[in-house]
């Protein structure tokens, strides 16, 4: 980190050309006019007009989401479009969908700082966010799927009765043991980070309420060497196990689907076909909240054009891994020569969905490759648009893999077509408004960039702080300084 | 001066950069003090070295993740081979194969619980009030300054003295902060 503030090395970066040539953080910032400018977001007394009818915006959401709960807990999973042959549709699209969302707020903030990339630093804290609250909508899903949720203890090792206990060779139970340690890790993680930070706003604060507030939730964080010392610790240690930890867990998902036997599910590809997907789909949603965020709360001096770029890397070559997966599926289903995984790809590329695999394509494989040319990654208007595709693509894919295997699997007789009601369709935009209007509480509430962090990357000094000026050896004890 | 000393926390410094703290921690530890600490507003290594601190957090962490691949390993073995057997598939009753999954995951959630709860126990967190809250100048800690206290707990603690060595190291400010 500190090598990277000597001439020399910038120099040797500057030579480097586009892979270091945009600073991580816009020149002349110091500790306190980084501090002053993150923290004014939240400690700013007047709310903005434009993110409270935002916020109201994504509160319809909500609603609907609250309506399509209580109308499914009222009657049963019937108001769905799932049957006896679907039985899994938009609630596991939807669950797949959103945990794999999640998984680019942990690479980032995981991954990342283990690999030292300094780019991590502006956009760590958004990302964590978006991971909590993607896998908060994530689990609504499984939760529902069941039916009768206030039942859902019994997926806990608990016996029933009948001194049964729940049935530990089955992939489902380890998706519930990867996502609930997903969640409490991720969540774990975001606060953790968030200490430091919470002091500073206490510190920061002038309302009374705001200090007390943050000076709850600030623990008393007070910045002591031994303290840091620790915190390193476990801030590294965390990073350690978040980064298994987040491949484990699109494993496991896919695992659910890999470890049956259903024609265009029972695959080997799967587990790092999912993981790459995943990441691919969280990058192209981290991308959507920040290029807004950025213009918006001004922030271009800290998220650059150079996350931008990197980011849009990201989602380039996890793009082509998932593309490979695409291409080993239909690969497979050939060589393998077995009539129902030729019927499954047959039927995905021509059959009555036809018009959503090749969409998928051209989403996740086609329109991406743009991402080839600078031009399209600094353009923040394009990388825009690109990530939106993408993460239409990303859904459509689930769609394919769930719906499709499971509409024609082996005997014509289980045959059955699905589609979606409208309760499918409210209670997942009211997931997606749920998703919003978390973020924007958050985007209020607490500093959007890691403001410890980004101190770390200007030189840790005060330029305003002068010799002689301040010093007087005082022994009021209400302290000299103002 | 020996009445003030119950009432007296310790006296602190503030500097303008990183570098002017490890220097000033150096010189403060050299003149013999123990009970020193240093407050900034990033994570500095340097000042931790200079300050002599080491942590047992990650051995803690060990144990905490060894102690979640046996309950995990444990639970699962001890249900699926003696509390309840049940044939699945004709698989044998202990098919630890399949018991990796949750194992690796109740490891991960046990370090993880570990650490977090380590480390904000060993920093004797949370801990609403601190006598060092008490001084106006300490609130730049989380913002742009350094500061470094002398703890009037250490034994060779003297007030003029401890003043004297930290108006040494050409501070920007030296107050006393009470308890």
């Amino acid at each position: 980190m500190q090598a990277a503030k000597d001439p020399a090395v910038q120099e040797h970066h500057a030579l480097a050309g586009d892979r270091q040539d945009l600073p991580v953080i816009a020149p002349g910032h110091t500790l306190s006019s980084i501090t002053d400018k993150i923290t004014s977001i939240v400690l700013r007394r007047d709310t903005p007009l434009a993110w409270a009818a935002s916020l109201a915006f994504a509160s319809t959401g909500l609603f609907f989401l609250a309506i399509s709960i209580a109308w499914l807990l009222a009657k049963g999973t019937g108001v769905w479009g799932i049957n006896n042959e679907v039985g899994w549709g938009f609630a596991i699209i939807n669950f797949v969908w959103w945990i794999g969302i999640g998984h680019a707020g942990t690479l980032i903030s995981a991954i990342l700082l283990l690999l030292n990339q300094q780019w991590r630093t502006s956009i760590n804290r958004a990302a964590e966010a978006m991971t909590l609250f993607a896998v908060a909508c994530a689990g609504m899903f499984p939760l529902l799927h069941v039916g009768r949720p206030w039942l859902a203890f019994w997926l806990f090792p608990i016996p029933n009765t009948m001194g049964v206990w729940p049935q530990f060779r089955s992939p489902l139970l380890w998706d519930v043991f990867a996502v609930s340690t997903y969640a409490t890790v991720s969540a774990l993680f975001w606060f953790t980070g968030l200490i430091p930070d919470l002091a500073t706003l206490r510190d920061q604060a002038k309302h009374i309420w705001a200090k007390r507030a943050f000076g709850m939730l600030a623990l008393g964080w007070r910045g002591a060497a031994k303290h840091w010392e620790r915190y390193e610790v476990a801030y590294l240690i965390l990073a350690g196990l978040s980064t298994p930890l987040v491949v484990s867990v699109h494993t496991v998902v896919s695992f659910d689907f890999a470890v049956s036997i259903v024609p265009g599910w029972h695959a080997t590809i799967l587990p790092p076909y999912f993981v790459a997907g995943a990441i691919y789909s969280g990058f192209a949603m981290v991308l959507t909240l920040m290029i807004p965020l950025r213009s918006v709360y001004g922030l271009k001096d800290f998220i650059t054009d150079r996350h931008l770029n990197n980011m849009a890397k990201v989602m380039l070559a996890t793009g082509l891994i998932v593309a490979y997966g695409y291409v080993m599926e239909a690969f497979y289903a050939w060589y393998s020569g077995a009539p129902y995984e030729l019927a499954m790809i047959n039927n995905r590329m021509f059959g009555d969905a036809w018009k959503s695999y090749w969409a998928l394509i051209l989403f996740n494989v086609l329109i991406p490759q743009l991402l080839w040319f600078r031009k399209v990654r600094l353009n923040p208007v394009t990388l825009f648009m690109i990530s939106i595709v993408v993460n239409i693509g990303m859904w459509l894919e689930r769609y394919v893999i769930v719906v499709t295997s499971l509409e024609r699997d082996f005997m014509p007789s289980a045959w059955a077509d699905y589609y979606p009601t409208k309760w499918d369709v409210m209670l997942y935009v009211g997931t997606v408004g749920f998703f919003f209007f978390a973020f924007f509480l958050f985007i209020r509430f607490l500093p959007v960039i890691a403001v410890f962090e980004m101190r770390t990357l200007v030189p840790a000094r005060d330029p305003s702080a002068k010799k002689g000026v301040g010093a007087t050896t005082s022994s009021n004890k209400e302290g000299a300084h103002p | 001066m020996h009445h003030e000393t119950p009432t007296l926390y310790g006296v602190l410094a503030e500097f303008g950069s990183a570098d002017e703290l490890v220097e000033a921690c150096k010189r403060v530890k050299a003149a013999g003090y123990e009970k020193v600490e240093a407050y900034s507003p990033l994570p500095l290594p340097e000042v931790g070295h200079a300050l002599g601190h080491t942590t047992k957090l990650s051995s803690l962490i060990f144990c905490g993740g060894m102690t979640g691949a046996l309950t995990g390993f444990g639970m699962q073995t001890w249900i699926s081979v003696i509390d309840y057997p049940l044939n699945v598939g004709g698989r044998p009753f202990f098919s630890w194969p399949s018991f990796i999954v949750i194992t690796f995951e109740m490891t991960v959630l046990f370090s993880a619980l570990t650490a977090v709860i380590g480390m904000i126990a060993l920093n004797g967190l949370p801990q609403p009030y601190h006598p060092l809250f008490n001084s106006a100048a300490f609130e730049r800690a989380s913002r742009n300054r350094f500061f470094l206290c002398i703890e009037a707990a250490d034994p060779r603690f003297d007030l003029a003295e401890a003043k004297k060595v930290l108006a040494s190291t050409q501070p920007l400010l030296v107050e006393e902060v009470p308890h």
